[in-house]
């Protein structure tokens, strides 16, 4: 009798796994040396973000452990005035600039992961919907994306965050700031996957195999979702890389403009602001440090991401 | 009563101001487990037919008269949710190009079991072991394996008898084949169809068979069907009509056939293309091609008509030698 496809052995999974490994795919990944560098950084990035409980020396969040006698001590490597206790020195409350840091990061990706998965359910559903029922449907989201489009992400996010604001007061929105960051910046940005998932379903829609599928009597919706759909899932992923440090990005800019994260939670974006008055006065590193750090998480998502389009796009083959 | 019955069907395409008509009057049926042929050369409408059965003409195409009974049903009347519980379930399709009608991403597992639980409300494992029981059917070996392979890891024959095996899934009591064999290659043609007569007999199972290969058409069927323009120029028995033709296009398919030939002789063809939808001639549509063409060809569009099931739609049967003196002459 056979295995259903749910049973499959352990032994099977190793040699997929194999297969996997000798594939053309990881070898011109391991070929290309950019793409294996940012891999390694942002893994090392995301896995210290999400272990930060675990490895951060301090927890930013418990205020009992803050003392505020010290604050802005600079990082060790200052010879004067570092402090071993304080890796990358702290911040005007006296919170080690490292373990902020790598909190602040945790929910900068949380807040960029969370964002692209809410972009890409609407922008995936409304660009299946479109591309494959196409007429007044597909007309009407797609000059809906259009006007979308017109606006700058930004600008909506602004708005939006500081009509909440003003409404609620700021008490609430401080406790809300994650969800509504997550919600604005995911709902301004579905424009972006409609658009590509759209492309790629007409082309997809005319081939023999959707035929085949209407023929053996399948709905429209499962012919969308269960067919067409993995047939698209190349160019959403390319997009989801760089839709991710978009995402970061838009935070880091609302925070900065002090929409975002509050400061007692702080993101990568809220801490570069907190600590940009202090830069004149000399303690520069708690600007300039999580801002490394930010720059260094984009570029190598971004890296990893165009590596990805080429890899994905045979008809880019380089070599 | 017919399984399938075909009434003065009548499919047309607006483009636009004008309206073009690929399938004018054409009616066929079908018994259980009856074998039909539709021959004809490209655009002749053989695919629009057999599309249109199944209601799945692409836009603008639609079915503008006529009737299609199945088992006494209009379904070209039946709306989406009626037409699905026929498609696939009770009378499937067997396309052209197994490398394009199977999907790349999915394994032959997962579209097998698809397709089961489109129709029926069965576990997993009961769809695993029906799809198993079809696969050994169209002779695939060890067919647990194959059930987890993605498309590109099989060849073509095997994609294609994979494409039968999933046809088979749901017992249907017709299976529409367009044109099944023309993307293998020639060795692998005379395999396919002869698993695909085994299984419909030893199924009881209806077949249409388009396909210009004449060759295929007579090994594999009861009855043909000659369509030219969108018109049934001439229906029979496989027999008759292949040995006996008389409609000068049924005849010109024939004579074009290489082993009709001698060696070393220029092949026959008939001469001038298809005329194109929009710019159909007057009276018999085949008339400018025709060797026997006269005036009055240019005005009547001639009746399918004749004796004992072989009907001819030609109005100068009688002045046109026998198809053998035809060919002893040459």
């Amino acid at each position: 009798m056979g295995k259903p496809h749910s049973e499959v052995s352990g032994a099977k999974i190793m040699t997929r796994i194999k297969s996997f490994l000798n594939s053309d795919f990881v070898y011109r990944f391991r070929k290309d040396k950019v793409a294996v560098v940012s891999l390694g950084i942002v893994l090392v990035l995301v896995l210290s973000a999400v272990l930060a409980p675990l490895i951060s020396p301090f927890d930013p969040y418990d205020l009992k452990s803050i003392d505020i006698m010290d604050s802005e001590i600079p990082p060790v490597w200052d010879e004067n005035d570092g402090d071993e206790r304080f890796l990358l020195g702290t911040d005007p409350q006296g919170r080690d600039m490292l373990s902020t840091i790598l909190y602040g990061m945790r929910i900068s990706l949380m807040i960029g992961f969370f964002a692209v998965l809410l972009q890409g359910i609407l922008g995936v559903t409304i660009g299946l919907l479109s591309g494959y029922l196409g007429g007044k449907i597909d007309a009407f989201f797609m000059r809906l994306a259009d006007i979308q489009l017109s606006f700058s992400t930004l600008m909506v996010a602004i708005i939006t965050l500081a009509i909440f604001q003003a409404a609620f007061g700021a008490e609430l929105y401080s406790k809300l700031a994650i969800f509504m960051l997550i919600l604005v910046i995911g709902i301004a940005e579905w424009p972006q996957y409609a658009r590509t998932v759209r492309a790629s379903v007409l082309a997809e829609k005319h081939k023999e195999y959707v035929d085949a599928a209407r023929v053996i009597g399948m709905s429209p919706a499962r012919i969308m979702f269960r067919h067409i759909f993995p047939n698209t899932l190349s160019p959403i992923l390319v997009i989801s890389t760089i839709q991710v440090a978009n995402a970061i990005i838009s935070e880091a800019a609302l925070s900065f403009l002090g929409l975002g994260m509050p400061v007692n939670q702080p993101s990568l974006g809220s801490l570069i602001s907190s600590g940009f008055e202090y830069i004149f006065s000399g303690s520069w590193w708690i600007t300039v440090i999580p801002s490394f750090f930010l720059v260094l998480l984009i570029l190598s998502i971004n890296l990893l991401g165009d590596w990805l389009r080429d890899a994905l796009n045979p008809k880019l083959y380089k070599d | 009563m017919a399984l399938l019955e075909v009434k003065d069907l009548e499919v047309e395409f607006p483009l636009g101001r004008i309206t073009l008509q690929a399938i004018r009057k054409v009616s066929f049926s079908l018994e259980k487990g009856e074998r039909l042929g539709i021959v004809g050369e490209s655009g002749a409408g053989k695919s629009v037919a057999a599309f249109s059965i199944l209601n799945l003409l692409s836009r603008p195409g639609r079915i503008s008269g006529g009737e299609i009974l199945f088992e006494g049903d209009d379904i070209s009347k039946f709306d989406d949710r009626q037409m699905r519980s026929i498609r696939g379930n009770r009378i499937s399709m067997i396309f052209q190009d197994p490398m394009m009608t199977l999907n790349p991403v999915l394994t032959v597992a997962t579209q097998m079991i698809e397709c089961l639980k489109a129709h029926r409300k069965i576990s997993k494992k009961e769809a695993w072991d029906i799809s198993v029981s079809k696969l050994k059917e169209v002779m695939i070996p060890s067919p647990e394996e194959r059930m987890e392979s993605y498309p590109h890891e099989l060849s073509g024959g095997m994609r294609q008898r994979v494409v039968i095996a999933m046809a088979l899934l749901t017992d249907p009591e017709i299976i529409i084949a367009d044109e099944p064999t023309t993307a293998l290659d020639v060795t692998i043609q005379a395999e396919i169809m002869v698993l695909m007569l085994d299984l419909c007999k030893s199924n009881n199972v209806g077949l249409i068979l388009i396909t210009h290969d004449l060759a295929v058409v007579s090994q594999v069927t009861e009855r043909i069907m000659v369509m030219y323009a969108g018109r049934v120029v001439e229906e029979g028995g496989t027999k008759e009509v292949i040995t006996n033709p008389k409609h000068p296009y049924t005849r010109g398919l024939l004579k074009a056939l290489p082993q009709e030939n001698t060696a070393g002789s220029r092949l026959n063809q008939i001469r001038g293309t298809m005329p194109s939808l929009n710019a159909l001639p007057k009276g018999c549509a085949f008339n400018p091609r025709c060797d026997f063409a006269t005036k009055e060809c240019h005005q009547v569009v001639p009746k399918l008509e004749g004796r004992d099931g072989h009907n001819t739609a030609c109005i100068h049967l009688e002045k046109i030698p026998s198809f053998k003196s035809e060919l002893g002459n040459q």
